[in-house]
């Protein structure tokens, strides 16, 4: 029998407010443990929150790029569970009424366009986070994350296999990031994903029993822990088991998920109004104010990049994924040089020397003037493209321009037709086998002639230039 | 006469801005502290070294508050308004040694207009209780910390209960050992005590006093108010702790007038309810009697009263007790022994919770932590808390609609005087009918007051309560101080 999957995602990202969501401390990571606290987020008796009105805004922003409906009323809930982590020993989050619900996204799924549901994303404050480390008396707690704001993302289960849970997470990630109100960096904890996953026989209308998988630190983690669950789980069906309803934890190193409670075990967590925030309308004026100042998400960005600059689906999809990839990529065109000759060196070269040196687009040097400037010495014929090709690291490394580089070395194009005559002569005499050849009609000897000439001249020679002379001097051979 | 006897307005009228003068305030209250507070036991610490000595230190920190229109004022605090540097435990084990690193907002405001914190008060443990009996300073392992050897004492029959859970702050202001006091008021615990001790007592609207650092109770409930030996303090005192505050967010922006401008001896014309409701089989005989002759001398003065009624009355303690106790669960929480207050030692994490929380709270803490708990749970939610949350706009429509009828209402504060103490110890719902009068004003969000009535036949002081509609403060004090300035009884003092 076939069987098919049926996919949710929550995703717990990090606002990045200066702020708290409830007091006024500071978000920044990596301080010093317990430094960036206050009674408000220490949860100390008698203290109170006070919402961060930038916190509400970024949800807002999100729920709008999201394709979702914006509550009038903004109203939170408590969580109610004990642990270390979680100084008040509860969590003030949103139940019924969350900031935002019923949108979509899209994504690309076996090359066409599919929407994937989300049934609500509502703001929520994050918890502190247990040390272990070097610690042999017991666990020490850090509350600097405690009250950093999170938005938890929560999708229809309208994915359908691990590549289309890949892409999502892709396209949510890369929205956020347009919209700049999180980082995005799941090895800080910025973004966070959990995954529920059922199985049924395909076409079946009823659906299978879920498990929820925790613990997945990076989107090829999601993808791989989801493949293992959908075998395990069609595995258990066709053995002809019962899958049980339990959170399970996704063990990367060992590649399979492990049982961490059941539904018998699952907490109560006896939500209630939380009465220290009086609920409050969201006024539309708010709302419509923050829509028209939504930024150019990346599908909009996409189908714009295709229409004006003639790029193909397949180069504009890989531009607009990153935000500051696009806008160098346009910076670089609107500097003067060719759409497609600046897409090919950003997914070639660039991206290469980049992944080759971990570099990344928040960390990147390079201007994109240094690369239309690049583009530009080729056009003109100033250098070849072989050349350019080995200087592009050195600019990014030395953080020099490409003409500086190109004077410093002496790498510029020879176009002097004397001096390539010089040449072109000297390669012809010392390889006389070849030239004989190619008067026996084997054209192929013109290229190693060719290779020959370039290599003398190490590279610099003007390709163009010297396979005119070259011909002309067969020809009179 | 004493220092010690003067009220808010003597008291400022002697020190005028006086340093000296301010000490021999303190040290007269001292005095009188040493005297008696070993027979009233309303006081669990004296100063953030704990001993009384202390006192002297903080008029003298204060004195840079020179000119200052309220300088050298001492207010005393019930032990859930947190003081920066100075122990607040909510008269609770798990709170022993709890040093908050902050002030209250309303201590901040206090000390701004030059008054500063005498002393903290006994209380019910986390407010749950009304007679001051759940104080874990009862107990006697806890005794060093107070003067006397058992719980809080009806200055007018060391035998009876202050009431509460403001018990201490309302029996030192009745027992001359305090100026005035500052107490939280969640279902009548500013009121009921102030009624049992026969001073003023006043629960003002929902949102016109800043509860941040008030450790929470119910926190759609809970107010902190004054208890005084006067309107006129009550007027004054909440004038300087009220207005809107930036850090709760259920403070409510509306200006605060001059109180004292209130303070008008008439009441001609008003409209006065009397709620049907309330005058029914089972209230003591003698507070009734008291209240039938406040509604006279009211009359007399000119007042109308009108009947009206407050139909879903019946349902009040029962509502109160669901979203009251559902509130606490969650508030309390918090004491588990992670970051501050006692912790059990020993064992995993988990049996540190449940033995830190079971050690930590008492009887009724755990009683009311496991009703809330069990109210908010999956399956009884409905049921329980959202139903009462219904109920409870219910009768915020009531008392709407009977304002459409008249200006104030009236009403006892306790259907009866100051029980014996150990009387209710052993049936918590006699107990929790102790407030059933008070419980109202609570859910409904608005402020009443309770002052000086008359005796019963035993020499027990009775309280009337006065209610108006949301920050109609005002009204409470002209109607309450029409009252006081044509009877004698808040000018008798308990026999000390």
């Amino acid at each position: 029998m076939d069987y098919e999957a049926v996919i949710g995602l929550e995703v717990h990202v990090q606002l990045r407010t200066d702020s708290k969501i409830f007091c006024g401390c500071s978000t920044k990571f990596g301080d010093e443990p317990n430094s960036n606290t206050c009674p408000v987020c220490l949860g100390l008796p008698g203290a109170l929150p006070v919402l961060n009105k930038k916190a509400l805004d970024y949800a807002i922003k999100v729920g709008l790029a999201l394709n979702c409906h914006i509550a009038e009323r903004l109203k939170f809930d408590r969580k109610n569970y004990f642990y270390p982590d979680l100084p008040k020993a509860y969590q003030i989050s949103q139940y019924d009424m969350p900031i935002s619900y019923n949108g979509y996204i899209l994504i690309e799924a076996e090359g066409v366009e599919k929407k994937i549901g989300i049934t609500r994303a509502h703001l929520e404050e994050d918890a502190g986070k247990l040390l272990h480390e070097g610690i042999v008396d017991g666990s020490y707690v850090d509350y600097n994350r405690s009250g950093t704001p999170l938005l938890e993302i929560v999708s229809e289960p309208d994915i359908a296999n691990p590549k289309e849970a890949h892409e999502y997470l892709t396209s949510l990630k890369s929205i956020l990031e347009y919209l700049e109100v999180s980082d995005c960096n799941m090895e800080e904890g910025s973004l966070r994903c959990d995954a529920n996953i059922s199985v049924r026989p395909k076409g079946s209308k009823k659906l299978g029993t879920k498990t929820e998988i925790k613990n997945l630190n990076s989107f090829r983690a999601v993808a791989r822990a989801l493949e293992y669950e959908i075998e395990r789980h069609t595995d258990e069906i066709e053995a002809g088991e019962k899958i049980i309803q339990e959170t399970r934890l996704w063990n990367d190193a060992k590649g399979i998920t492990i049982s961490m409670r059941g539904k018998e075990e699952a907490h109560d967590y006896r939500y209630f109004p939380e009465p220290d925030l009086v609920p409050f309308t969201v006024s539309r004026e708010t709302t419509s104010v923050i829509g028209s100042g939504l930024p150019e998400l990346p599908r909009e960005r996409k189908i714009r990049f295709m229409k004006d600059y003639q790029l193909s689906d397949y180069d504009a999809g890989i531009l607009v994924q990153d935000k500051k990839m696009a806008q160098f990529f346009e910076d670089c065109v609107i500097g003067g040089v060719e759409a497609k000759q600046v897409a090919n060196w950003i997914h070639s070269e660039l991206l290469g020397t980049m992944n080759a040196q971990g570099i990344s687009w928040q960390s990147l040097s390079l201007k994109p003037s240094d690369l239309a400037g690049l583009i530009k010495l080729i056009e003109s014929g100033k250098i070849s493209g072989k050349i350019a090709k080995e200087i592009l690291p050195q600019m990014i490394n030395a953080g020099k321009s490409a003409q500086k580089i190109v004077e410093e070395k002496g790498l510029a194009q020879v176009s002097d037709e004397g001096v390539l005559e010089g040449l072109v002569d000297s390669v012809i005499a010392s390889n006389p086998r070849s030239v004989e050849d190619f008067k026996n009609g084997k054209k192929k000897s013109l290229g190693f002639l060719m290779g020959q000439i370039m290599k003398e001249s190490k590279g610099k020679a003007n390709p163009q230039l010297v396979n005119k002379i070259l011909q002309e001097k067969l020809k009179n051979i | 006469m004493d220092l010690y006897n003067n009220t808010i307005t003597d008291t400022l009228d002697f020190i005028r801005g006086d340093k000296e003068k301010a000490t021999s305030v303190s040290d007269s209250l001292i005095t009188r502290i040493k005297n008696i507070d070993s027979k009233v036991g309303a006081y669990v610490s004296f100063s953030p070294d704990k001993s009384i000595k202390g006192i002297e230190q903080n008029v003298s920190l204060d004195a840079a508050k020179k000119g200052a229109p309220f300088f050298g004022l001492p207010v005393s605090l019930k032990d859930n308004i947190c003081t920066k540097g100075w122990e607040t435990t909510c008269s609770s084990n798990i709170l022993q040694g709890y040093i908050p690193p902050y002030n209250a907002t309303v201590v901040k405001k206090l000390r701004e207009k030059g008054a500063f914190i005498f002393a903290k008060c006994d209380m019910d443990e986390f407010a749950f209780g009304s007679s001051c009996e759940t104080s874990c300073y009862n107990k006697r392992a806890m005794k060093q910390k107070k003067l006397k050897d058992g719980p809080a004492s009806n200055p007018w029959d060391l035998n009876r209960v202050t009431g509460g859970s403001s018990g201490g702050s309302a029996a030192c202001v009745a027992a001359q050992e305090a100026i005035c006091a500052l107490g939280s008021d969640t279902g009548g615990s500013i009121r009921q005590p102030a009624a049992l001790c026969g001073v003023v007592g006043l629960k003002p609207t929902y949102g016109r006093v800043s509860r941040y650092g008030l450790i929470a109770f119910g926190s759609s409930l809970d107010q902190i108010g004054p208890l005084t030996k006067t309107v006129e303090d009550s007027a004054i005192l909440l004038g300087i702790i009220a207005g809107w505050d930036q850090k709760d967010s259920t403070s409510l922006n509306v200006p605060v007038p001059d109180y004292t401008k209130s303070l008008i001896d008439n009441v001609k014309g008003l409209r006065i309810g009397i709620p049907r409701e309330y005058f029914i089989e089972g209230i003591n005989s003698d507070v009734k009697k008291v209240i039938q002759e406040a509604i006279e001398v009211y009359r007399s003065l000119g007042a109308s009263c009108v009947d009206i009624s407050l139909p879903h009355t019946d349902y009040s303690v029962s509502v109160y007790y669901i979203i009251a106790t559902a509130e606490a669960s969650s508030n309390l929480a918090r004491f588990d022994g992670v970051e501050y207050g006692f912790r059990h030692e020993g064992g995993d994490l988990h049996e540190m919770y449940y033995e830190t929380r079971n050690r930590g709270f008492g009887h009724e803490a755990k009683r009311r932590i496991l009703l809330g708990t069990f109210v908010l749970s999956a399956g009884y939610y409905d049921a329980y808390y959202l139903k009462a949350q219904k109920v409870r706009t219910l009768i915020v429509n009531d008392f709407s609609d009977a304002f459409k009828k008249c200006d104030v209402i009236l009403t006892p504060t306790s259907p009866t005087p100051a029980f014996k103490l150990g009387e209710r110890m052993s049936d918590p719902l006699a107990m929790y009918l102790s407030d059933i009068f008070t419980i109202p004003a609570n859910l409904a969000g608005i402020p009443a007051i309770s002052i000086p009535a008359g005796f019963s036949r035993d020499g027990l002081p009775i309280g009337l309560q006065l209610l108006a509609p949301a920050f109609c403060e005002d009204r409470l004090f002209q109607a309450a101080y029409t009252f006081e300035q044509n009877t004698e009884f808040h000018k008798k003092r308990a026999k000390l």
